[in-house]
């Protein structure tokens, strides 16, 4: 560990600075801007030539006035709300979706196995904006489900353009980042201890519940976790999939920024937003910190 | 490490020396490449080709369908885009945020076939045509599909903005579907102009009235869209749209094309509308800003603007174009309304940030219902 190179070790912190601090640190400063009708649309803007004097009216301009507005305003919260709902609701159905799947491939031969994982990320090689308007072929009203449904004589579903629309675009867009994680860990666990809760007595659903689902449970989180998190800001699949009413943050943020040309509010959106998923993140980053510790 | 940094520096280095080299070539030799920026399904692709057969200048054609995302572009800056297509209401604030240039007027010959009555409404937003010339104009209005809502709705004469903001006809017509656009400015327009209120009321009480207009017609409404409601016209999955004039017609003519027996019509309502016209402009920083007046000076030819309107069913501004359309077109009061009809058509003017905020604000409240 001592003879590690310095820069090696300095890596991830400038990752980190680069890719993370740097922009975020520059959507903070958009978000304590004021809008104006200019180029670009936000001030003040930093005027290195003047200096010192430059850099103090840069700082005095700036204010907390988005937030202020933001709080002011019980359409953000409604809509903060309304993405953790459907983010949470997503996950839990991926959770009772992903988790058979995983499980059932784990349970393969290796042979078998190798097939239904490449399955499994094999439609992720075609764009994410086509399989989303695959959805859309699919569940419009006279497209290929309420076609089937009509053939069996069934009546129609309306899914397109609605609540439901957004979580079946959800699920189906983030189910391989739940079963993979879910999957990595069952196919490690060690068959021999079914076998002992078995030679101790346990029938094979008691010997799931008691052994296999508890050691599962970091994957589980881990999937939970990269689904949930990303999820909360969507944008995509709610625009294409879901009706006016789906209130999200994505939509949110991105009417700031292009229906209201205020690129300051869109930020302030988009820094409380950051703000309130570190709680997630960290809990994530332990999980795997104890996953990887192990 | 060491490598990563030289091959960094070098990918830098050169990535330098080319955006100097293009630099310095636009100053000397004319451009042989233009980038536009125009709405969706809004040109006939042949006349591209035969702009670039015309010039040897190579087009980069992309599209959006709203004046929103492009403003938000255009204002940051740095598009590479040589040609932008903004609405009329929006053009004061790309001038006064200075990020479209003027045009040099000697090198648009044909500018003098533009029809002074329609210049006039210009007027109000680009005084003496400074920094724009006009594309096409177009009305907003009601397209419909015409078995599906005289099955619903019969006996109602298919007239008035009453067919789409009266809860009574859209309960009739909600199963079919009813589309609104996703435009806020532009339904707030019509819809004050519905309530008898001036569409360009600064006074936040009629803002409210039509809310509540709006509103009490969103749970019949199944989507918001500024631009899906062509294809779901012409394939019949709807039955009403709040559209644009050419788009509403476009969707029949596809509708002919498939021949799937949906029949799509579009009416102006009595109680008047708004009309728009779509202008080019060229943003501050174009790359290829010779390219781009060289492109609407080609735009401005009669003969192709007439096939352009042809295409895409919108009417022109170019007074010389008229009795080169087709007849079907030309002679459609959908596209080049009656003069008793324009008597009620409205242009709408620029809104101040305050404003804009507030109405995208109870726009918002519409489109969720809260």
């Amino acid at each position: 560990m001592r003879t590690r190179p310095p820069l090696a070790a300095l890596a991830p912190y400038l990752w980190l600075l680069v890719f993370f601090a740097l922009p975020f640190a520059l959507v903070v400063k958009l978000s304590l801007s004021d809008t104006v009708l200019a180029m670009p649309p936000y001030a003040p803007q930093l005027d290195f030539a003047a200096g010192s004097a430059g850099l103090k009216s840069f700082f005095a301009a700036l204010d907390l006035e988005t937030y202020r507005r933001l709080a002011s305003d019980d359409l953000y919260l409604a809509s903060y709300f309304s993405s953790l709902r459907l983010a949470g609701l997503a996950t839990v159905i991926l959770a009772l979706v992903g988790y058979p799947i995983a499980y059932g491939i784990a349970r393969c031969s290796d042979g078998a196995r190798q097939v239904l994982v490449m399955a499994l990320i094999l439609p992720f090689w075609t764009s994410f904006l086509i399989r989303i308007y695959a959805w859309i072929a699919i569940l419009k009203p006279a497209g290929l489900l309420n076609q089937a449904l009509a053939s069996v004589g069934l009546p129609p579903l309306t899914i397109l353009n609605t609540e439901a629309g957004v979580l079946v675009g959800l699920v189906y867009a983030y189910l391989p980042f739940m079963v993979l994680p879910l999957y990595a860990v069952l196919e490690r666990q060690d068959e021999s201890l079914i076998e002992a809760a078995e030679d101790l007595g346990c029938t094979p659903t008691g010997a799931f519940w008691r052994v296999t689902f508890p050691l599962s449970l970091p994957g589980l989180a881990a999937g939970a976790l990269i689904c949930f998190i990303p999820m909360v800001g969507e944008f995509v699949i709610p625009d294409l999939l879901g009706g006016s009413e789906t209130l999200m943050l994505g939509r949110t943020i991105w009417n700031e920024f292009f229906a209201n040309r205020d690129w300051p509010a869109a930020s302030a959106v988009a820094v409380a937003l950051l703000v309130s998923l570190l709680v997630p993140i960290v809990l994530y980053q332990r999980q795997q910190a104890k996953v990887l510790g192990r | 490490m060491r490598t990563l940094a030289t091959v960094l520096t070098l990918a830098g280095a050169l990535l330098l020396a080319g955006c100097g080299d293009k630099a310095a070539k636009s100053v000397s030799a004319p451009s042989t490449e233009l980038r536009i920026y125009n709405w969706s399904d809004y040109i006939d692709p042949e006349l591209l080709a035969e702009f670039t057969k015309e010039t040897g200048i190579k087009v980069t054609y992309d599209t959006f369908d709203s004046n929103e995302v492009l403003e938000t572009k255009v204002l940051q800056g740095q598009t590479g885009y040589d040609i932008v297509v903004p609405s009329n209401h929006n053009v004061p604030r790309y001038i006064t945020a200075k990020a479209i240039q003027p045009l040099d007027k000697g090198k648009l010959p044909g500018l003098e076939n533009l029809s002074p009555e329609l210049m006039a409404h210009m007027a109000a937003f680009d005084p003496d045509g400074k920094f724009t010339a006009p594309y096409m104009q177009g009305t907003i209005g009601v397209g419909y599909n015409e078995a599906a809502v005289a099955k619903r709705l019969p006996g109602v004469k298919l007239d008035s903005w009453a067919v789409v903001f009266d809860p009574v006809n859209l309960a009739k017509l909600k199963d079919c579907g009813v589309y609104f656009l996703d435009a806020s400015e532009d339904m707030y327009a019509v819809a004050l102009n519905y309530l008898g209120k001036d569409p360009n009321s600064k006074a936040s009480v009629d803002y409210a009235a039509a809310t509540a207009l709006l509103a009490k017609a969103r749970p019949y409404v199944r989507k918001f869209h500024s631009s899906e409601y062509i294809d779901a016209l012409a394939n019949g999955d709807i039955c009403v749209a709040i559209g644009y004039s050419g788009d509403v017609l476009q969707a029949k003519s596809r509708a002919e094309e498939a021949k799937n027996g949906v029949g799509v019509a579009y009416f102006v309502p009595k109680e008047g509308s708004q009309i728009w016209f779509d202008v080019f402009a060229i943003p501050a920083d174009a790359p290829h800003a010779d390219a781009a007046h060289k492109f609407i000076a080609f735009m401005l030819r009669p003969e192709v603007i007439a096939r352009a309107s042809n295409y895409t069913q919108y009417a022109n501004a170019n007074a010389a174009a008229t009795s080169l359309l087709d007849p079907e077109v030309r002679d459609d009061p959908n596209v080049y309304p009656t003069p008793e009809l324009s008597k009620r058509l409205f242009v709408t003017t620029t809104k101040d940030q305050e404003l804009l905020r507030e109405v995208n604000r109870q726009w918002t409240r519409v489109l969720t219902g809260r």
